[in-house]
């Protein structure tokens, strides 16, 4: 592994989104992860390609999996790592996002890795400021890293992404994590279809690049992957489903739906599942299910993430001394 | 007091005029218009290569006091105005307190007495508070003075009301402009709904939530036989409406702000707040159906719906941002820019457009330079460019979507009563 060679493909500072990619960037992310993940698996979890570097895991959202996770992932990269919550913020006081942006930056802080309930709340925050931002999910808008762990888990499992057959299902009008995988896997190559009911498909969403079915054996068929997203009853919009036994009858991945698909079809969903809502316990567990080498995956992914943007943030400050 | 403005373009609509002429002004009147004028004028002021035209009548207009004065004031705002080549605004209700009872309407006009730059209209509210139940006294108003009634941003939802001051308004000869938005179809959102709003993660405005309240209001006009504008038109279907309407016979007339003929949806993907405005940027083929609209003369005016706010209240997330942009400054340019120069409007279209005819709708007698007129012009150079800059605006607010544009268009001279009231540095 070598860390030493100044890069050439990744020169941003930031990760807003996969939206702002080009394919040469994602498939660069891709392979910088291929050589931080055999870190996770030594005796010594621990490279020292941050040292001396801080990172500041800013949440405005509750978080438990994303935030560990870029947590580990700055820890095994050896950086120091501080974690903030809007229960325990200035944002309580009424500080606003770029003062408290702000304020981070004159602690000299390398890089900010923030969960927003806004969205484009990363993109205001990064336009502001000269130290890195890596959005760990903005709203409904973006959530690069866990669309870049779906990815790389999908690499890992089936080898290439072009030409693959993927289905993201359920709520895709909330999720930013289904917005991320459209740009992503498109521009990759790959064929995109959503599904969900009616009222659950944002309007535009085709031109995207990804289709759209809200026939779930339809979805399934042909499928090489599918992408299995959490249904957000407790959030706070008109009903779009009656119920989650409804959801589940009409929507829910069973063993019985997958008779139909290919046999080796991967089973990938973004957590925390809803167990008898968007899937069975018997599908979730099965022989199909990656969710928790998504999970492990994760790490290497926000380790590689990290590493690049804080030296392209270095050589952009070189360049302007 | 005179002063001759010699050598320029003139382009004065009212009259057909479009050719070089001299024009003396004196005592805040136009006082001769000819090819060569001789005068002792006491100043002389040469416009070679440049288009002397009527001073614009900005028909929409918010200049936020009473009650906002951290956004923009009334002297604030109208010198804000001059620099723009405005020298006529109609000042929009929507204030704290709202410009809904007589009382209210004094307070500002005492303001404008002692503070304004530049001459200033006045639209009272519709409803008492622009609650959309209980109309104002819009007979007592217009008798303090205001030339046309709206509640703005809150569009009235009750057709029996809407019907009711449409009906009013008539007997009293008082102009309804409608900022024709259901906001029951627009609930909550932000960006125009459709590609935009999916990719961005954000709740859009439907078309739907305009058009079909652009329909409803020409629709209760036509019932009642009574004038109606609607303002800032931003898409191809509302277009559509106004165009038929007119064909029909209804006495409706409409305009449209600058973003909506030079901006799209496209350029709101950055998340710039300055660009979140309502009605939103829209697509590709309503900015093209806006300007085919100014190009037929569907639709009959362009104003700035200038729209100032504080930067604690716009450099925040785009959710929370308030909506709209200042234009005051810019709306001249950028009509230049987007219409005169790639040839969609030729210059008397455009003046008329700017000038003329939000004066013949508000029925005030601005926008014209014949002999008597009042004297309120501006001096243009067409091609100088320029680039929109944060620091270059006069204005108290700083939220212009046009930041970071270039744009071909200068006000050298603002003459206001005759006098320059705005001259720019060289």
């Amino acid at each position: 592994m070598c860390l030493l060679n100044m890069d050439t493909v990744w020169t941003k500072k930031d990760l807003l989104g996969l939206e702002d990619l080009s394919r040469e960037e994602i498939e660069h992310i891709l392979n910088t992860v291929d050589s931080f993940k055999e870190v996770s698996t030594r005796e010594i979890k621990k490279v020292p390609a941050l040292r001396g570097k801080t990172v500041v895991n800013m949440f405005y959202e509750p978080s438990t999996r994303t935030r560990v996770s870029f947590e580990i992932a700055a820890k095994r990269l050896s950086a120091d790592v501080i974690n903030i919550t809007s229960e325990t913020s200035s944002v309580r006081k009424g500080e606003t996002l770029i003062d408290t942006g702000r304020n981070i930056e004159a602690l000299k802080v390398d890089i900010i890795v923030m969960r927003h309930n806004y969205s484009g709340a990363a993109n205001m925050l990064a336009s502001h400021l000269r130290a890195s931002v890596v959005n760990a999910g903005d709203g409904w808008h973006e959530h690069p890293t866990q669309a870049l762990l779906d990815i790389f888990t999908l690499k890992e499992k089936l080898g290439q992404i072009k030409g693959l057959h993927v289905s993201i299902i359920g709520d895709i009008a909330h999720s930013r994590v289904a917005r991320s995988n459209i740009w992503g896997l498109t521009k990759l190559g790959a064929k995109v279809i959503v599904c969900a009911p009616k009222l659950l498909i944002p309007a535009g969403i085709e031109e995207m690049g990804a289709e759209v079915t809200d026939d779930i054996d339809k979805a399934l068929h042909n499928a090489d992957a599918i992408n299995v997203l959490r249904m957000q009853f407790e959030r706070d919009e008109k009903a779009a489903f009656p119920t989650q036994l409804e959801y589940f009858k009409a929507f829910g991945i069973t063993e019985e739906r997958l008779e139909k698909a290919k046999k080796d079809i991967v089973i990938m969903h973004p957590g925390p599942i809803n167990r008898g809502v968007e899937m069975s316990s018997e599908v979730a567990d099965g022989a199909n299910s990656v969710i928790l080498e998504q999970v492990t995956n994760g790490i290497a992914v926000r380790m590689a993430v990290l590493f690049l943007v804080a030296q392209a943030n270095e050589s952009i400050s070189k360049d302007a001394r | 007091m005179t002063l001759l403005i010699k050598n320029g373009r003139l382009v004065d609509p009212a009259n057909n005029i479009d050719e070089v002429c001299d024009v003396l002004l004196e005592n805040g009147k136009v006082f001769k218009v000819a090819k060569k004028i001789k005068a002792n004028a006491a100043q002389v002021i040469d416009a070679q290569d440049k288009i002397v035209m009527p001073g614009i009548v900005d028909m929409h207009v918010h200049l936020r006091e009473p009650g906002r004065e951290d956004k923009e004031t009334v002297s604030t705002g109208t010198r804000a105005a001059l620099k723009g080549g405005v020298t006529s605004v109609l000042a929009m209700p929507n204030t704290m307190p709202a410009i809904d009872s007589p009382e209210n309407l004094q307070l500002l006009k005492g303001i404008i007495k002692r503070t304004a730059n530049a001459n200033v209209f006045i639209a009272s509210a519709i409803t008492h508070g622009r609650n959309g139940r209980e109309l104002v006294d819009i007979r007592r108003l217009k008798k303090e003075g205001a030339v046309a009634i709206s509640d703005d941003g809150s569009s009235i939802d009750s057709d029996q009301v809407m019907s009711e001051a449409l009906k009013i308004a008539k007997i009293e000869k008082i102009l309804v402009i409608c900022h024709s938005e259901d906001r029951a179809l627009s609930d909550r959102g932000v960006v125009n709904l459709g590609f935009t709003s999916t990719r961005m993660g954000l709740r859009g405005i439907s078309k739907e939530s305009e058009y079909r309240r652009v329909a409803r209001d020409i629709e209760l006009a036509r019932k009642c036989n009574a004038p109606v504008h609607i303002t800032h038109l931003s898409c191809r279907e509302s277009v559509e409406a106004i165009a038929r309407a007119k064909q029909r016979g209804v006495r409706v007339t409409a305009d449209t702000a600058p973003h909506y003929f030079s901006l799209s949806e496209e350029d709101v993907w950055s998340f710039n707040p300055n660009r979140k405005i309502n009605p939103p940027l829209r697509g590709k083929a309503d900015l093209k159906a806006i300007r085919e609209g100014l190009k037929d003369g569907t639709i009959d005016a362009i104003a700035s719906d200038h729209a100032p706010h504080t930067e604690n209240e716009k450099d925040i997330e785009f959710e929370r941002a308030e909506f709209g942009t200042i234009g005051l400054e810019t709306e001249l340019a950028v009509s230049i820019t987007e219409l005169l120069h790639p040839g969609l409007l030729e210059w008397k279209e455009l003046v008329a457009k700017l000038t003329l005819n939000p004066a013949n709708i508000l029925g005030v007698e601005k926008g014209k330079l014949a002999i008597g007129c009042d004297a309120d012009l501006i001096v243009v150079d067409p091609d100088q460019q320029w680039n929109v800059e944060k620091q270059g605006f006069l204005s108290r607010s700083k939220n212009s979507a046009f930041i970071g544009k270039i744009l071909k268009g200068v006000v050298e001279y603002t003459i206001y009563k005759g006098k320059i009231a705005y001259q720019r540095r060289a």
